[in-house]
């Protein structure tokens, strides 16, 4: 556990999380020209969001079978338009029938 | 101003209103994050707080995480600068749709509203940006969410083991849908997001990086394999598929 008291974190996790939606659209209004740094900041999203993804989906769920399962799932149902909740549900559905199959 | 402008107030309930497809998913979603926030020692109403003040699927799991891990604030803000790197290219996207000489206060407000889902919803809606409209949806959402984290937490531990375990991975389905669809206009993502799942892979078995914490190991991967995919596809303005070509498929 932490020593930093629980509030300061939350504080402090929403003051960056804050800054990074606010100053775009306050000081820095100009267009980013540098080639590099557009198409970095394109590929973050993606890689933050597949990193914390995979393995880690198959931690979540009791067997890990069943988390790999979901995310062959989520990515199906991601790809034909299933949405936010779709996927999600897909996503869940899979690991409960999977887990009542293999436990 | 036209007797056809519709009011502030019309403005901000026809926000409420389109919000409830994502307050839906949202509930669900946050329930998932809820029980992740139990495991790392945050009570209901710490929970919402988090919830209330950052509201960023992600980034509070990773927030979430690094606490428990006995992390810095010096490692929470560069994580959540890193994790939270799409709100800033979502906002510089979003500032071509903000109507010109528009006072700091309402771009205050528009940035604030930006998360995955609206978004998405603002970018696709046609002409500027309304940020009634956005505090609209953004509002609806925002209790949802925060509601779904602080019941996670509160009866997680209550549900049977089936049940947490299936809802467990919501959050990995939400982030699928934010990742997946954008493949089928560009296939770099794609790419991308293959190496990122296998060398995250590699990455938790290989001896030396494996002893890292999820959370530096995750900073570690966004940086290089962004940066490569930067070098080697450098993303083209207009058309986005046109930059592998050439590449070899």
């Amino acid at each position: 556990m932490n020593g930093i008291n629980v509030y300061v974190w939350i504080i402090v996790m929403a003051l960056a999380t804050g800054a990074t939606r606010i100053l775009p659209l306050t000081l820095i209004r100009k267009p980013i020209e540098n080639k590099f740094i557009q198409s970095f900041l394109y590929y973050v999203p993606y890689v933050t969001l597949a990193v914390m993804t995979f393995p880690a989906i198959m931690d979540a769920t009791q067997v890990p079978a069943a988390g790999a399962l979901a995310l062959v799932a989520g990515i199906a149902a991601a790809w034909f338009g299933a949405g936010l909740f779709g996927t999600a549900a897909t996503c869940c559905l899979i690991v409960l029938i999977a887990e009542l199959l293999l436990i | 101003m036209s007797k056809f402008e519709q009011t502030k107030k019309e403005i901000f309930l026809n926000g409420l209103k389109n919000g409830i497809p994502i307050a839906v998913g949202y509930f669900a979603v946050a329930f998932s994050l809820g029980i992740t926030a139990r495991s790392c020692g945050f009570n209901a109403f710490q929970g919402f707080l988090a919830s209330m003040t950052s509201y960023a699927s992600a980034g509070q799991y990773i927030g979430f995480t690094l606490y428990a891990a006995g992390s810095t604030l010096l490692q929470l803000v560069i994580m959540m600068l890193i994790t939270n790197a799409r709100y800033l290219l979502m906002g510089i996207a979003l500032n071509q749709k903000v109507r010109e000489g528009t006072p700091i206060g309402p771009r205050i407000l528009i940035g604030m509203t930006i998360t995955d889902e609206i978004f998405g919803v603002t970018i696709s809606k046609p002409g500027y940006v309304n940020p009634y409209f956005n505090v609209g949806v953004w509002s609806i959402a925002l209790i949802f969410w925060s509601l779904g984290t602080a019941l996670g937490i509160a009866v997680g531990n209550i549900l049977p083991l089936r049940a947490v375990s299936a809802m467990s991975v919501a959050l990995y389905g939400m982030f699928l849908a934010s990742i997946i669809p954008p493949v089928r206009k560009d296939k770099a993502i794609g790419i991308v997001i293959a190496f990122s799942f296998a060398f995250s892979y590699l990455f938790t078995v290989l001896p030396g990086v494996s002893e890292l914490s999820s959370g530096n190991r995750t900073i570690l991967l966004a940086v290089v394999i962004s940066a490569a995919a930067a070098l080697i596809a450098p993303r083209k303005n207009e058309e986005p598929e046109i930059a592998m070509e050439g590449g070899g498929e």
